[in-house]
């Protein structure tokens, strides 16, 4: 390892065309080392094209990109033999059982034999599969293959470990069994992971995070100062009359209210410490008072413009005239 | 789980950079998925010897009434038995070619695409494991030779058994240089039925090619197999006890012109062919999507 290195992902000017199509438009990013980094964006936005790119599996169109301080195309297998992949789609073998599965892993990668059994035992007793390892992946759940596959991943002590939408088509719970083996691995272990994801709520999980849309990083932060930048807490209430709440409102802390729902709506900072004020100073009853702070789907929405299921609709239509266009590849 | 990992260590491993021995464990673990899969999979080795063994015995059995006068006294399916070898390697040659195009429908191509190894290493390791299945599943099909007319003996199943090595390492190479570049099950089963049938019929596998019109003799003597064909058809008929006549009708070897290919050449085309196609096949596999 080079301990000058400091970024374990550097990317400038990195594009990718197929075709007309621009479906990554010269971004920047730094991923520091050993953070967890979400890569986040609607279906279509450009993730998968990126991590491609930077796993060495496609070709960029202009720009350059380095992993674990190696070239994507120059030093293509430095990149490979220190990188760990979990990908969309499985790619495990279903005839065969979980440890051979990983055995070939170890011989692809050259694994010095000496340490394939401790290792191998380690990673399976991560993510809970060790008791499971003479079972063909066929008899696996699908969370069960996910969590094999990232148990290879892991095989070769990557470090830098990408999981492209590691938990999509997953159960909720899974998803979260997942997250937690996600950050185990980051307290053990001397790793980066990239992590794409289209939830937004997963996003919570990571270090930091870049929001892709359209083939461009519009927002690139930590989930809190992201949710910062879009400021207010969201504080909603319910009242007899709506309508003389909001004169209230607006007479007494200058605040423009709206009604939704038939609930009112005020924008606010710091919304628990204003809760107790306005029960104090308006005049009208509250029935029921709630105070919500801002998701990152509200991040995302006031970044795009739109809300992250508006704009997969719209990408998966483009994407949908794309793949017309070139045929099934 | 958690308390697992505090315990204990972590042992972190370090891949090597490319060499030659890390390429050799590459070729070997490919190489062995396919036999552990082969084993597995009782089913498709029983299914494989459907088709070879419909022709030996129902269409050998059936023609035998019409061709006796024909072959010297020599049963039909004694004549048909080197072809219906060859039969046998074709389809499960291919077969296991197909394998590479299921891995990138299923996925687990990105597995050995993604791995620092050469693809060569790749597409030499699946070369040597489709030939490996093939010849066991070959050696099932010499097994019934005393029961049409070919008495077992060593020389005999040696030399059967290194032709198809031979034949198998080329058919299985030739799949994958079309396998490689294909995205769909169903794109290589039509590609590869559009070609087999001709390739198996005009090579002489079913009938002898001393006495052919001028039109299919060209064809048989620009086929591959037919190369293949003839060794194996002079390897078991050496031992057989039949007339001098029905010899020379039935395994005359190929011929251009006037000239008598000697089996050695037979060998050496088959062989070159099997180099060539595998270079192809690397070539493409290695190229970028």
């Amino acid at each position: 390892m080079k301990p000058t290195e400091s970024a374990a992902i550097e990317v400038r000017g990195l594009v990718r065309s197929f075709g007309a199509i621009e479906a990554v438009r010269g971004i920047d990013l730094t991923v520091h080392r050993n953070e967890i980094f979400g890569f986040l964006g609607p279906n279509g936005a450009g993730k998968s094209t990126t991590i491609n790119m930077l796993c060495t599996l496609l070709r960029p169109t202009a720009g350059h990109a380095t992993v674990a301080g190696y070239d994507v195309v120059a030093q293509r297998n430095d990149v490979r033999r220190n990188i760990g992949l979990v990908f969309q789609s499985t790619t495990l073998d279903d005839y065969l059982t979980a440890e051979r599965n990983l055995r070939l892993h170890a011989e692809l990668y050259a694994v010095p034999r000496a340490s394939v059994d401790g290792r191998l035992r380690q990673v399976l007793e991560m993510v809970g599969l060790w008791e499971r390892r003479s079972s063909k992946v066929a008899t696996f759940s699908g969370g069960m293959k996910r969590r094999l596959e990232i148990a290879r991943g892991l095989l070769h002590s990557p470090r830098v470990l990408f999981l492209d939408e590691p938990t999509v088509g997953l159960d909720p719970q899974t998803r979260g069994s997942i997250w937690s083996y996600v950050r185990e691995l980051k307290a053990a272990e001397d790793i980066t992971i990239f992590v794409t994801t289209h939830y937004m709520d997963e996003a919570e999980y990571c270090d930091r995070i870049a929001i892709m849309d359209h083939g461009d990083i519009i927002a690139l932060d930590t989930p809190s100062a992201l949710k910062a930048s879009i400021g207010k807490d969201r504080v909603r209430i319910d009242t007899p009359d709506n309508e003389r709440a909001l004169a209230e409102i607006a007479a007494q802390f200058g605040l423009d209210a709206v009604v939704k729902e038939g609930s009112v709506i005020l924008s606010v900072e710091n919304g628990e410490r204003f809760v107790p004020r306005l029960f104090a100073e308006l005049d009208v009853p509250i029935l029921s008072v709630s105070v919500a702070r801002p998701s990152l789907d509200d991040v995302f929405m006031s970044y795009t413009g739109n809300t992250i299921r508006e704009a997969e609709a719209t990408s998966s239509e483009k994407l949908g005239r794309h793949m017309a266009r070139m045929g099934r590849r | 789980m958690a308390v697992q990992l505090e315990t204990a260590p972590v042992l972190a491993v370090r891949v090597p950079k490319r060499s030659l021995s890390g390429e050799l464990r590459a070729v070997k673990i490919v190489w062995q998925r396919d036999l552990i899969r082969f084993v597995d999979d009782r089913l498709r080795m029983v299914i494989s010897l459907i088709q070879p063994f419909i022709f030996l015995f129902i269409l050998g059995t059936g023609l035998s009434a019409l061709t006796s006068g024909g072959t010297g006294g020599v049963d039909i399916r004694t004549f048909m038995f080197p072809g219906i070898l060859a039969m046998s390697l074709l389809f499960t040659a291919l077969f296991s070619a197909a394998s590479i195009v299921w891995d990138r429908e299923f996925g687990f191509l990105r597995e050995m695409l993604v791995a620092p190894v050469w693809r060569g290493s790749i597409v030499i390791g699946k070369c040597l494991g489709g030939a490996s299945v093939a010849v066991l599943q070959g050696v099932l099909v010499v097994a019934v030779a005393p029961l049409v007319g070919v008495p077992y003996s060593l020389t005999m199943i040696l030399g059967v058994i290194g032709l198809q090595l031979l034949l198998a390492f080329t058919l299985t190479s030739f799949g994958l240089m079309i396998a490689v570049r294909i995205k769909q099950i169903q794109s290589f089963m039509a590609v590869t039925q559009m070609l087999v049938m001709p390739l198996y019929f005009t090579s002489g596998a079913l009938f002898p090619v001393s006495h052919l019109p001028a039109w299919l003799a060209v064809l048989n003597r620009l086929d591959p197999l037919t190369y293949a064909i003839t060794p194996m058809r002079h390897v078991v008929f050496a031992h057989l006890d039949i007339s001098a006549a029905a010899r020379s009708s039935l395994d005359p070897g190929v011929t251009w012109g006037n000239w008598t290919v000697p089996i050695w050449l037979d060998i050496t085309i088959v062989f070159a062919i099997g180099l060539v196609v595998l270079w192809v096949a690397i070539v493409r596999f290695s190229r970028d999507d």
